[in-house]
């Protein structure tokens, strides 16, 4: 019973933290494109960026099932280590997790980027730092704030997702079954005792997010460091 | 002006509806005003001139350095041996003073060109020393905009731009700050271009001027030139005032009255005002000197200085500006003297003409 409840506690905890990562990697360098770029179809990314937000899980967790399986690229890249599919594994599951909490990670950190405005990254290219520099030393000290919400946001999105990991995971036991999968699994076949205490924790998980949230926003609102 | 030194800029361009053809030449030395109204496009110059801007036709050399030639040579910012003070003094604000600081100066151990001022130098010069471990927000608008002038200077530049960077802050800041800039000014062998709108600025740091409307330069040259220039509109205006370059030549201890030596002449001012040979630049406004055919008899002015009537502008239906230059042949300094239109009919007032000028007021525009 407690291995049980165990098992996708830390399932869960493993993807979130590989996903946030690369969540952070990613929506980085991308928010600063959005935040700083004059290209007239920016928007465009950005919207394509955002349908996670409106699209249903179902649907993009079907298009991710086709790209990840034997015949999308997922599978070209699975067939490098010997496998035929990301789908039904943990890789698939951390670029489903991606995808879908993108948005969530790129937009307070575009808006980080874009709330510094013009002057300080101008006023470091006067003291000679190379755009490299600027970006390292100025902007990204200056939208920790924003670093900080988004990968707090893509860490708690991807522990409450459920119908996309469900649809390309498969929901296996020790493989793919996180914390949202199990809970229904367990409601299923009726263990409800199990199904609630995996429900109370996720929970109070929920309710600590929310509150470091405010937090971290009162405390940098209060003034810099 | 030589290839070697100086600033030779033209830019030309469009910034939305604003139009703007500037060419502008600053000499290698001393600091060199642009002066002009509110959007006359003073700061879009500085910008260009930094790299901040982008003006496919534009050509900018310093100090014998190409920065930009046409659309063919375009060297980023960052390459540029710039310091650039702007309005707001826009500190990091992640960052102590000490690290605002030390953020564009060469990283330690490596010294390609032998600095042009050290660490030390800076601190003393802002008065520095106790803010260095503060953090911006704590600093005063004064304080700060210290702080940005010595960061911009510890950057080793080999040329200092600074864009009204007074004109955020109230009359006593403005106050406090301004011998730091003065202080620089005569220790620093850089070349600098200032931008303002508030003449008092002009006349206290400026050795060059240039005036600027609806983005041209209109004029440049020595202030004392640009001043006494009746063409321009500075001569004009109300509160019309030539600043002169003069020596310390005596001092009357007795009385605490100083005679400053300028060319052709001599004025003397109330006040031990430093020793024997020492620099001062004094401020001599139009509206403070009439005109005499004669030596006046007796009188409580100090100042009566022989000259000459170079030209004559008509500036109001009643009044004009006389351009004199002191001494008897006129062939000293210029300064202006605002008459009424009667008494310069009555004085018979034209070119050539021998007077007395008589200086109510003379002022050290700074000490």
């Amino acid at each position: 019973m407690t291995t049980g409840l165990l098992q996708p506690v830390e399932l869960t905890i493993e993807l979130a933290t590989v996903a946030t990562f690369a969540l952070v990697m990613i929506a980085t360098p991308l928010a600063w494109w959005l935040a700083r770029s004059h290209a007239w179809w920016k928007e465009a990314i950005a919207a394509v960026v955002s349908l996670p937000i409106v699209l249903p899980p179902t649907v993009i967790g079907f298009y991710l099932l086709v790209a990840l399986g034997p015949h999308g690229p997922g599978g070209a890249i699975a067939g490098l280590w010997g496998a035929q599919t990301l789908a039904f594994t943990f890789g698939g599951l951390v670029v489903g997790s991606v995808v879908y909490s993108l948005p969530f990670v790129v937009q307070p950190i575009r808006n980080a980027f874009a709330a510094i405005g013009d002057r300080p990254l101008e006023v470091a290219a006067t003291l000679r730092a190379s755009p490299s520099r600027a970006f390292f030393a100025v902007a990204l000290p200056l939208a920790s704030p924003g670093l900080l919400t988004g990968a707090v946001l893509g860490f708690a999105h991807t522990v409450g997702e459920f119908g996309v990991v469900l649809m390309i995971g498969g929901a296996i036991p020790g493989r793919t079954a996180v914390v949202s999968t199990t809970i229904f699994d367990y409601v299923e076949t009726g263990e409800w005792g199990a199904a609630n205490a995996l429900a109370a924790g996720m929970v109070v998980f929920a309710f600590v997010v929310i509150l470091a949230m405010i937090t971290i926003e009162k405390r940098f609102a209060r003034g810099r460091p | 002006m030589s290839a070697a030194g100086g600033i030779e800029a033209r830019f030309a361009g469009a910034l939305g509806a604003f139009a703007f053809d500037f060419t502008l030449s600053a000499p290698p030395r001393g600091v060199t005003a642009l002066y002009g109204p509110s959007g006359c496009g003073k700061t879009t110059l500085l910008r260009c001139i930094a790299g901040l801007n982008r003006v496919r036709d534009g050509d900018c050399r310093v100090n014998g350095e190409v920065w930009q030639d046409g659309a063919r040579l375009f060297v980023p910012t960052y390459r540029r041996a710039l310091g650039y003070v702007f309005q707001e003094a826009s500190l990091f604000p992640h960052l102590s003073v000490k690290a605002n600081l030390s953020f564009g100066a060469p990283p330690v151990g490596a010294a390609p060109a032998p600095a042009i001022v050290g660490w030390d130098e800076v601190i003393d010069l802002c008065g520095l020393a106790p803010l260095l471990e503060r953090a911006p927000r704590a600093l005063s608008g004064g304080e700060r905009q210290r702080v940005a002038l010595g960061r911009a200077l510890l950057s080793q530049p080999r040329l200092l731009l600074m864009d009204e960077p007074l004109s955020a802050l109230d009359e006593s800041a403005k106050a406090d700050i301004l011998p730091f800039f003065e202080r620089l000014r005569d220790r620093l062998p850089l070349p600098a271009l200032y931008v303002t709108h508030d003449i008092t600025e002009v006349e206290r740091l400026a050795d060059h001027l240039a005036l600027i409307n609806r983005g041209r330069v209109i004029a440049a040259g020595p202030l004392g030139q640009m001043q006494s220039d009746p063409a321009l509109p500075l001569a004009a205006a109300r509160g019309a005032a030539v600043t002169l370059e003069g020596t310390i030549a005596a001092i009357d201890e007795s009385y605490g009255l100083t005679t400053i030596a300028v060319r052709g002449g001599a004025f003397v001012a109330p006040g031990r005002l430093g020793p024997v040979g020492a620099r001062r630049r004094l401020r001599i406004l139009a509206g403070d000197v009439s005109l005499a055919l004669a030596p006046p008899g007796p009188s409580s002015i100090l100042n009566v200085l022989p000259a000459r009537v170079l030209s004559i502008k008509t500036v109001a239906d009643n009044e004009l500006v006389v351009v004199l230059g002191v001494g008897a042949d006129g062939a000293g300094d210029r300064i202006l003297a605002r008459v009424t239109r009667r008494s310069a009919e009555r004085l018979g007032l034209s070119g050539g003409v021998s007077v007395h000028a008589q200086v109510k007021g003379v002022a050290l525009s700074r000490e």
